[in-house]
């Protein structure tokens, strides 16, 4: 445009009007697209490697399609309904959910209590800091080769001990909750330090005055633990328990290194979800088509469950700042008082 | 999870970079080999485990070749090496190695695609194999995709310290004659398990799978119609269904209940689990490395139902090589009795070739974790008896219905959820669910 008008004769006055708009449209422009342009690398990162996958498995789920012969006929929902009536994907659900609390749910509470204890005045802080990360350094592989050993059935350290206390030895890899327990505390083990240095590092932003003006008022440590560490976290807490919902539905790694085959037990007491989309894709049957059905139902679970999650958490937070407006009220009702 | 998936990508990433470069070069490379015959080659050679391999053996080829460079690209583990085989052959074919190294477990699934190995037929390597082992490297339709390498004759390792503390015959010979000798069957092996664990606290045999696994081995047309490849109805399967029944009524006291390559089955090797094991050759390598420190492991000359082999592998060229002629001649070099005997040397690889087993290289050698026995011709015998026995159908959904069975045999043994006869059904389950 300004190359368009710059040769014309102009008015003086004009011509400088004319520029200021073009540079104050270009600066309009500037605010408000170069934000977008700044994420967009992202966008288009996302388009390649997640839109089209998401929309290609959806493409593969309703056809025939085997892992080496590829695409086969058009067969619509035929893959979802097969993988309705299978027996295999209603236990590969409750093993996930039950996986997913039985590790989530102690994980984040062990974390914050944990984090709570590092927050506090101990000697050696870095050492105890850094001692909780460890765990997250070991290899997964290796930690499964402990946790074999923790939870063999016959030979297993944890039996020995039940042994030695004249208690029954827990079938761990023959009944369905105690591997669930067996997975969940592999699980635990490695994520409960890097959730414990996130709370962590969110607890020293905690302003000193809340702890100070507390314990003028005379509040004691759980006191103070619950009506301003737990509070103050609450936007922490929120991405703690995404993650790890996250994280808790797709669990594989330690589901699969819990035995040798790595199929689930023999009866399937603990295939997951994802090990499910494994065996059906990759394992013998090489079942692309119903593979993707899985893993398409997997992903509108997640979402499901992201939004319910997502309303939850509204809730707790909006409940949350009505209860601190009231205490906010209290105090000034207290200070007023006092006065 | 969640870090872990990140992780994993970056892997992909970087090995999809690795890869990138590689073919790169690679591709720089083809101008000069396509250039002139005689020109530079330059193959690659994806194997796994230890095919016995070394850089040393390799230069053997490469000086007798100079226009030949070779690069050994190898995989931890054979299931590692699937993943990369089964989808790159998705992908097209692009990216594999000019000789891949393939199991005798994949056959069936690769048989599928005729098209995608070069046929190796050739008359330089008539009759070098074992007749057994060179129809496992054929396709349904008789087309030759595999050289074999290596073999896993069976025979019966067992704990002759255990054995002879149970008052039985022990040494070698005398209890391979115990077992029924040269026709033993499974019936004999079953019989002295009762007679051993009636004087014994330990078990007679590791896992109720690993008996099945051998016995079903030596069926002809196990699961599948061998005519049209077509999996036969597993409700209509008497003889699977009396051999699963028969496996675990004679467990039930003959079984230490493990399953083979857990944590407990390893600690059982320590704490005299049990007595025998059906091994093939290269299972003695795991079980010294297991049994560390106990002493009074035997082999015996002895294999119930005939003969068996567990395992084995084979050298492919995938059609989509740039130089299948060149590729195909490494593989020849490679699995000629020469090399096969070096390999096995280097790392034990039982070699499958008919002249390798009468080379003295091979008669003469010994473990003495195994007190001395002479291991070179007890599984070349072993491998021998084999070509006696009929060939064995394997078709495409072999293991996927084998699979589903073995679960069946493991809720029984090992889980003790369930007895037999509710565990055929759960299989049937199973075998349903996978709606052939």
């Amino acid at each position: 445009m300004s190359v368009q008008t710059a040769p014309k004769p102009v008015q003086e006055k004009e011509k400088t009007s004319r520029r200021i708009a073009f540079s104050q449209k270009r600066g309009k422009w500037d605010v408000q697209l170069s934000p977008y342009l700044y994420i967009s690398p992202f966008f288009i990162l996302f388009a390649i490697t997640g839109l089209f996958p998401l929309a290609y498995t959806a493409y593969v789920s309703v056809h025939e399609w085997h892992l080496l012969l590829g695409q086969g006929k058009f067969v619509g929902f035929q893959n979802y309904i097969d993988v309705f009536n299978q027996p295999t994907f209603w236990k590969a659900l409750r093993n996930t959910f039950s996986i997913f609390l039985l590790s989530s749910v102690p994980q984040v509470i062990v974390a914050l209590l944990l984090a709570a204890v590092l927050n506090a005045n101990i000697r050696a802080k870095t050492f105890w800091r850094m001692g909780v990360l460890v765990p997250y350094v070991v290899a997964p592989v290796a930690v499964g080769l402990i946790f074999s050993r923790l939870f063999g059935d016959q030979y297993g350290f944890i039996n020995a001990i039940l042994g030695l206390l004249q208690m029954d030895p827990v079938a761990w890899h023959s009944e369905v909750i105690p591997s669930h327990i067996a997975i969940a505390s592999m699980v635990n083990f490695r994520w409960t330090g890097y959730n414990t240095l996130i709370f962590l590092a969110a607890m020293q932003t905690i302003p000193k005055e809340l702890y100070e003006a507390a314990i003028i008022d005379g509040a004691g440590r759980l006191r103070q633990f619950i009506s301003i560490t737990i509070p103050q976290l609450r936007a922490t807490l929120i991405f703690v328990i995404v993650t790890a919902t996250i994280g808790g539905l797709q669990i594989f790694d330690e589901a699969r290194v819990f035995d040798a085959a790595g199929t689930g037990g023999a009866s399937k007491q603990w295939i997951t979800v994802t090990m499910y989309i494994y065996d059906l894709g990759w394992g013998n049957q090489k079942n692309f088509g119903r593979a993707s059905a899985v893993a398409l139902i997997l992903f509108f679970i997640i979402i499901l469950i992201g939004i319910l999650n997502f309303a939850i958490t509204r809730k707790i937070s909006d409940s949350g700042s009505s209860k601190q407006g009231k205490k906010s009220k209290t105090t000034i009702s207290k200070a007023t008082r006092t006065k | 999870m969640r870090l872990n998936t990140r992780k994993n990508w970056a892997a992909v990433a970087s090995l999809a970079t690795i890869a990138l470069l590689a073919s790169g070069c690679s591709s720089t490379d083809t101008p000069a080999a396509s250039g002139e015959a005689g020109g530079k080659v330059s193959l690659t050679l994806a194997t796994f485990n230890n095919f016995g391999y070394t850089d040393e053996f390799l230069k053997e080829y490469t000086d007798a070749n100079p226009n030949v460079t070779i690069t050994h690209q190898q995989a931890a583990t054979a299931p590692d090496a699937r993943t990369n085989l089964t989808t790159r052959l998705a992908a097209g074919g692009e990216g594999l190695a000019d000789v891949e190294a393939i199991e005798i477990d994949w056959m069936p699934e690769l048989s599928q695609l005729p098209g995608a190995f070069v046929d190796l037929e050739s008359p330089d390597v008539e009759g070098r194999w074992l007749s057994w082992k060179e129809d496992q490297g054929r396709t349904p339709d008789g087309t030759l995709i595999g050289y074999g390498t290596d073999i896993g004759p069976q025979a019966v390792c067992y704990r002759e310290d255990l054995v002879k503390a149970a008052g039985l015959p022990s040494d070698p010979a005398a209890f391979a004659e115990y077992l029924g000798g040269k026709d033993a069957t499974w019936d004999d092996y079953f019989k002295a398990g009762h007679d051993f664990v009636a004087k014994s606290d330990s078990a007679w045999f590791d896992s109720a799978n690993a008996v099945y696994h051998s016995m079903v081995g030596q069926v002809e047309n196990a699961y599948e119609d061998p005519k049209t490849g077509e999996p036969v109805k597993l409700a209509d399967n008497k003889v699977i269904q009396d051999m699963f029944t028969n496996v675990l009524t004679e467990s039930k006291d003959l079984s230490a209940g493990l399953t083979q390559w857990e944590g407990d089955w390893d600690s059982a090797f320590q704490n005299n689990g049990f007595a025998t094991m059906l091994c093939p050759a290269w299972m003695t390598g795991s079980i010294e490395e297991r049994a560390g420190g106990v002493t009074g492991w035997n082999i015996a000359d002895v294999y119930p139902g005939g003969g068996s082999n567990w395992g084995g592998s084979f050298l492919t060229v995938p059609a989509t090589g740039k130089h299948t002629e060149e590729a195909q001649k490494l593989a020849a070099w490679l699995s000629a009795p020469e090399q096969q005997i070096k390999a096995f040397e280097n790392a034990g690889t039982f070699p499958s070739q008919t002249k390798a087993q009468t080379e003295k290289a091979l008669l003469d050698s010994k473990n003495d974790f195994f007190n001395n026995a002479p291991t070179g011709q007890i599984f070349s015998s072993r491998a021998i008896a084999l070509n006696d026995t009929k060939p064995i159908f394997r078709g495409v959904n072999y293991f996927t219905i084998h699979t589903a069975i073995q679960n069946g045999i493991t809720r029984v043994d090992v889980n003790k959820s369930q007895d037999a006869e509710t565990s055929w059904k759960g299989v049937l389950t199973e075998f349903s669910e996978l709606g052939f």
